[in-house]
């Protein structure tokens, strides 16, 4: 058996009934429990390794993941993901907070304690080609969790990696080959081997996919999949692409600057994401449909994260937010349970639920509305509204129009995320609505 | 002291004896047509065929979008148009024609004076294209005085001015700040500036977003689309994002192991994409737009090696049609035909096959 | 910027102050801790023939008989204000900056020291230029014609100035041009106010063989420096904008590439003026690098904690010069 056999099934091969199982698993008891999660880096300079500050990488967490469910961890580069990752690891100690993993609060083990536990959890990493020691066959790296644990499976090591690299879609003779020989692909499948070796009940992926091809990324992808229904994993899916996270998770938190801004259980964030940051996230990403550029409307955020040395007063968001009024500087909106499972920490959320039931229309296609904002006018009035924020605290305030819509044609829209319909909110926060 | 400095390059005619005279000049429209091009590096382990015989030709005012995976020659075809391939190994062959004139067979200070004056380029990682010692202004100047003999004056105030049209904030200010003051998104705009300080007419951005941020990359992609409307130029993005491709290009090359595999108008290629790899890349796509599919549908395997290619279609280890061309997939390289009038692939398989195959198998399963 | 500057100026103070703890731990306190009392530390400053008048002065004037603190800050003291010294025949004054006091030459240590630092200065700069000039534009070249022929040959040169230590080439140089074909005759040092040409001409072969070794170690950091700086990204956007090839190299390459070299360049400078110790011997110069031998050799302590002192400051004012240059070529330490 060669790389992709397993997860790289041919295109022609009909796959309609079998992923049935995987969607229909049932969330179980709670596996791990993270409470008020902090993690503060101290920023050194000078030669006295002076205390200039502090980055707030990760600034206060709290959730659950359930057995046998896939959480996804989405944001844009530097909102503390993939510290969050490792501090559920314990490759980082937490400034504060708890990490409880089957019941037991993993911060106050310690290391002697913590070293039986670790094959419960196990991590794939996001650049396969610098976690693998180069100067390890492929037996050695993949058998390592073995020695670590001193535990001896059933036939040998050997045959066990043997098994593993099966599972994974690699050959059993591989088993003696180096690292260097592998494609980025199955490099990342050697590296998920590992990580099964000791049949982990929580595998933390970071990134697992976001440094190979997109045939291959699928591959992965369905790899990981797979894997889940196999074995009932439970897993921490940390990544960028809001695509990638959709298609693997159950559960998804979007963070900001050290914060969770929202969560909610995946058919109902994708289809109403209330915060503003998603929302405009969802509506950045590029859809692969040339017929679709015309219709859709976007929100350009202006300028880019603040950093997380300085991170913004009260809503981290509203030096970016078209939304923000004075209450968003002075006032921190808590992560609240706005509809079921679905937590968003915002004063002005987007998408919520008016009694006539409407305003649920986000990225997915729906026909128009016969109310629908039009374009340019609309994003002026947008740019106009947050002018009035303080766009200082951000390092880039480019000078783009905040919000910004590109419909041509009135007919057909608008499939996206889109300044919503006057009456759901009140007043200021939302953008008038011209006559097409 | 012996010469400090290497000596004006050769004509690149010269290092390449081979290379056969010139066709008859490109339409006039045709801004900018590439002609069976070639490039090769030989190296220890044998002749890296990055690029392996490619076609295409852009207008002026058009976006044509260049895809494929890691190591499938995006970036040394557009190198190769830039002539930037100056100091490597490289063997390049065929034609490159901009508005009329033959860029391979000219020489290489002929090609240094197009170069940042009619054809400019945007690099993928904003963070190590900017030299680290110098301003943003200076490198932009830099650029603007090469091919223009204009003060330092004017030359600050022309680059004040383009930092401010691709949306720095107070750019009298920022450029004489350093590239490291800079965020990524900025990094990013001032490369563009950089690029367009002398009004090229072709703009060749090579994975413009791929280091971004998402919300970031839609900024970017938003100003190089106005730029473009504002210009006229033509343009070539060159991505591995399906995305980025629908919401730009005009025009579709799809690329795989050096090769073009198909070629046509966006709509058509994401609508009725008429090649095995196409389809791959389609069916392995996590996308927001649909509903989420319950599984991808990947392409088996991984790219062949450059330096052995799989003899007849280059795909044919990976396609799973490949049991379908009564053998000539190994013998014969598919050429890329039109099948119909703007949109060529280069596959064995019966056209009609292929439509069924796509409208039938693939497109229900996307 | 100024706070920059500030803040290299004060790390430098600091600085300072370690190395005379340094120094006065190596040459005092260690050598306590291992058992020496208080009149065997003394006996080591006398000379070889201590008499115990002399030792009981000794011990008195460097605070020898206190406490471990005093004694250091004396020690501090006597560099900053200076201190008296009683030899037993005569008392001394030892004046600001008092490295000591040498009760074998009966002299005080920093004036003759004084006198030994110009003859290091002229030399270690001198051969800097050369060095500098010299291995810098063989690295350049060899790493822009990579491979070729001239690359190969300046490399093996590389290789034979970097295993050849100076008392052999210097004594070749001797032997060559000195002797056999008396061009440079009877190497010595000159005083640059005195005569500029002569302290030139006397120096050649010294500045020639100090080079030899560093342009050899410069030639090929600089290729290395090259090789990487011209395969960045900005270099392929300085020609994606059409520059010129030599301005390509030069304002981009080279630029960045010296960066590196420059902060080495600043270190070895510095460690040379404590003194060229072999080439200093070579050729009879009486720099610091002979001063320090001639003092161990005579186990003439003051003098060589001296020495010490002086090597140290060099080293810490190079540095301190390095770190400012640094931030005026490159942007990013400034801020
Ligand atoms: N060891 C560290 N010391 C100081 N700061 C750190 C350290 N590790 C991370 N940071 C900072 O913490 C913040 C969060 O980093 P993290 O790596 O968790 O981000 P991320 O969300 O994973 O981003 P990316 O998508 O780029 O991987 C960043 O601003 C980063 O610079
Ligand atoms: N100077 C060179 N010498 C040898 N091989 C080279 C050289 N430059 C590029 N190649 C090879 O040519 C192939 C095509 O590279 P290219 O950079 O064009 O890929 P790409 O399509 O841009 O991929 P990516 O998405 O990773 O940027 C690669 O396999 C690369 O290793
Ligand atoms: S509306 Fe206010 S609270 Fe909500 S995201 Fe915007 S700034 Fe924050
Ligand atoms: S020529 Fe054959 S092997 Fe190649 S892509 Fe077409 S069907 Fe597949
Ligand atoms: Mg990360
Ligand atoms: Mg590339």
């Amino acid at each position: 058996m060669t790389e992709g056999a397993r997860a790289g099934d041919d295109v022609n091969v009909a796959q309609a009934g079998e992923p049935e199982a995987a969607s229909r698993r049932e969330p179980g008891d709670v596996l791990v429990r993270v409470r008020g999660l902090r993690k503060h880096f101290p920023i050194r300079s000078g030669m006295t390794r002076r205390r200039a500050g502090t980055v707030k990488a990760v600034d206060g967490l709290d959730f659950d993941i359930r057995e046998g469910e896939t959480l996804g961890l989405v944001g844009e580069s530097g909102c503390g993901k993939s510290t969050t990752g490792r501090m559920v690891m314990r490759l980082l100690e937490p400034s504060e907070g708890t990490i409880e993993f089957g019941g037991r609060d993993l911060t106050r083990l310690s290391r002697g304690q913590l070293r039986p536990l670790r094959r419960d959890f196990q991590m794939i990493f996001q650049d396969p080609q610098s976690s693998l020691n180069p100067r390890h066959t492929v037996g050695t790296i993949v058998g390592l969790p073995f020695r670590l644990q001193k535990v001896t499976p059933e036939g040998g090591v050997k045959k066990a990696v043997q098994e593993l690299l099966e599972l994974v879609g690699l050959s059993p003779e591989h088993y003696n080959r180096y690292p260097h020989e592998f494609s980025g692909g199955q490099r990342q499948r050697i590296g998920i081997a590992r990580a099964l070796a000791l049949r982990p009940k929580l595998v933390v992926a970071d990134e697992p996919v976001s440094a190979l091809d997109v045939s291959i990324q699928a591959q992965v992808v369905n790899l990981l999949d797979d894997l889940q229904s196999e074995f009932g994993l439970t897993y921490l899916i940390i990544a960028h692409d809001l695509s990638v996270v959709r298609h693997t998770s159950d559960r998804v938190a979007v963070m900001y600057l050290g914060k969770i801004v929202e969560i909610a259980d995946r058919e109902d964030l994708y289809s109403s994401p209330k915060h503003p940051y998603t929302v405009a996230l969802m509506s950045a990403v590029p859809v692969p449909d040339p017929a679709r550029r015309e219709s859709r409307d976007r929100i350009l955020l202006k300028g880019d994260v603040p950093s997380p040395m300085d991170p913004p007063p009260a809503c981290r968001f509203h030096t970016r937010c078209w939304k923000a009024q004075d209450i968003c500087k002075t006032q921190e909106p808590p992560l609240a349970e706005l509809t079921t499972r679905h937590q968003v920490a915002c004063h002005f959320p987007e998408n919520m639920p008016t009694e006539d039931g409407a305003g649920e229309a986000v990225l997915l296609a729906k026909p128009a509305p016969a109310d629908a904002v039009a374009a340019g006018e609309g994003a002026e009035a947008v740019a106009e509204t947050s002018a009035e924020a303080p766009a200082e605290t951000s390092a880039d305030g480019a000078a783009e129009p905040v919000a910004e819509s590109s419909t041509d044609s009135p007919a057909e829209t608008p499939a996206a995320a889109s300044p919503k319909a006057p009456d759901e909110a009140p007043g200021k926060d939302t953008p008038p609505t011209p006559a097409p | 002291m012996p010469r400090l400095l290497p000596r004006r390059k050769r004509d690149t005619a010269a290092e390449l004896p081979k290379l056969a005279p010139a066709g008859p000049p490109p339409e006039p429209e045709n801004f900018l047509e590439v002609r069976d091009l070639t490039v090769h590096f030989p190296t220890d382990d044998g002749l890296v065929r990055s690029v392996d015989g490619v076609n295409f030709a852009l207008q002026r005012g058009r976006t044509l979008g260049i895809v494929g995976e890691s190591g499938s020659g995006k970036s040394v075809t557009s190198l190769a148009v830039m002539g930037l391939h100056g100091g490597t190994s490289a063997r390049i062959g065929g034609e490159i024609w901009l508005d009329g004139k033959e860029l391979v067979r000219s020489t290489a200070e002929e090609v240094r004076l197009m170069r940042g004056r009619r054809m400019a380029m945007i690099f993928q990682d904003p963070m190590s294209s900017m030299h680290p010692f110098y301003t943003v202004g200076h490198q932009i100047i830099e650029a603007y005085q090469v091919h223009n003999e204009v003060s330092a004056k004017q030359a600050r105030a022309h680059a004040i001015d383009l930092l401010g049209r691709v949306g720095i904030p107070r750019p009298d200010r920022r450029v004489d700040d350093y590239p490291h003051q800079f965020s990524g998104g900025m990094r990013q705009r001032a490369m563009i500036a950089m690029a367009l300080s002398c009004d090229p007419e072709l703009l060749i951005a090579d994975e413009p977003t791929t280091a971004l941020d998402v919300t970031v990359q839609a900024q970017i992609l938003d100003l190089i689309r106005d730029l473009q409307a504002e210009f006229n130029s033509a343009v070539v993005m060159i991505t591995h994002d399906l995305g980025v491709v629908a919401e730009l290009a005009d025009d579709v090359l799809v690329m795989y192991a050096g090769r073009a595999v198909e070629h046509g108008p966006a709509r058509t290629l994401f609508e009725q994409p008429r090649h095995p790899y196409t389809w791959g890349l389609l069916g392995s796509l996590t996308r927001l737009d649909r509903a989420r599919q319950e599984r991808l549908m990947p392409i088996k395997g991984s790219p062949p090696s450059l330096i052995s290619l799989p003899s007849g279609c280059a795909f044919r280890t990976r396609c799973p049609y490949a049991d379908r061309n009564d053998g000539r997939e190994k013998t014969e390289v598919p050429q890329l035909l039109e099948i119909e009038p703007g949109h060529r692939t280069a596959c064995h398989l019966d056209p009609g096959e292929r439509e069924r195959i796509w409208t039938e198998d693939i497109r229900p399963r996307l | 910027m100024i706070f920059y500057l500030l803040r290299r100026l004060a790390g430098a103070v600091v600085l300072l102050l370690i190395v005379t703890m340094a120094v006065f731990a190596i040459f005092f306190l260690i050598p306590r801790l291992g058992g020496a009392t208080s009149d065997q530390l003394a006996a080591r400053y006398v000379g070889k023939s201590p008499t115990p008048a002399a030792i009981e002065q000794v011990k008195h004037s460097l605070g020898l008989d206190k406490s471990v603190p005093v004694q250091y800050g004396r020690f501090v003291k006597g560099i900053v204000a200076g201190k008296d010294y009683d030899t037993g025949v005569r008392k001394v004054h030892c004046a600001p900056p008092c490295l000591g006091f040498s009760f074998r030459n009966n002299l005080e240590v920093w004036p003759r020291l004084q006198d030994r630092i110009p003859v290091t200065l002229s030399l270690a700069a001198g051969a800097a230029v050369i060095w500098l000039l010299a291995g810098v534009s063989i690295g350049v070249i060899s790493a822009l014609k990579r491979g070729s022929l001239w690359d190969r040959f300046s490399m093996g040169f590389a290789l034979a100035g970097v295993s050849l230590p100076p008392f052999f080439t210097g004594l070749v140089a001797l032997a060559l041009f000195s002797y056999q074909w008396p061009i440079f005759k009877g190497v010595h040092y000159v005083p640059f106010l005195d005569n500029p040409a002569s302290w030139a001409w006397n120096l050649v072969l010294p500045w020639l063989t100090l080079a030899f070794l560093y342009a050899a170690l410069y030639a090929r950091l600089t290729r290395a420096g090259m090789l990487e700086t011209m395969s960045e990204d900005y270099i392929r956007t300085a020609r994606a904008k059409g520059l010129r090839e030599r301005d390509v190299i030069v304002k981009h390459g080279l630029r960045a590439a010296l960066t590196p070299i420059l902060t080495i360049f600043g270190m070895d400078v510095g460690l040379l003026l404590g003194g060229a110790i072999l080439t200093e011997q070579v050729y009879s110069l009486n720099g610091v690098g002979k001063f320090a031998v001639e003092a161990i050799g005579q186990q003439d302590l003051p003098e060589v904690l001296g020495v010490t002192m002086i090597a140290a400051i060099f080293v810490i004012l190079a540095n301190l010069v390095v770190d400012l240059l640094y931030a005026v070529v490159d942007p990013r330490v400034r801020t």
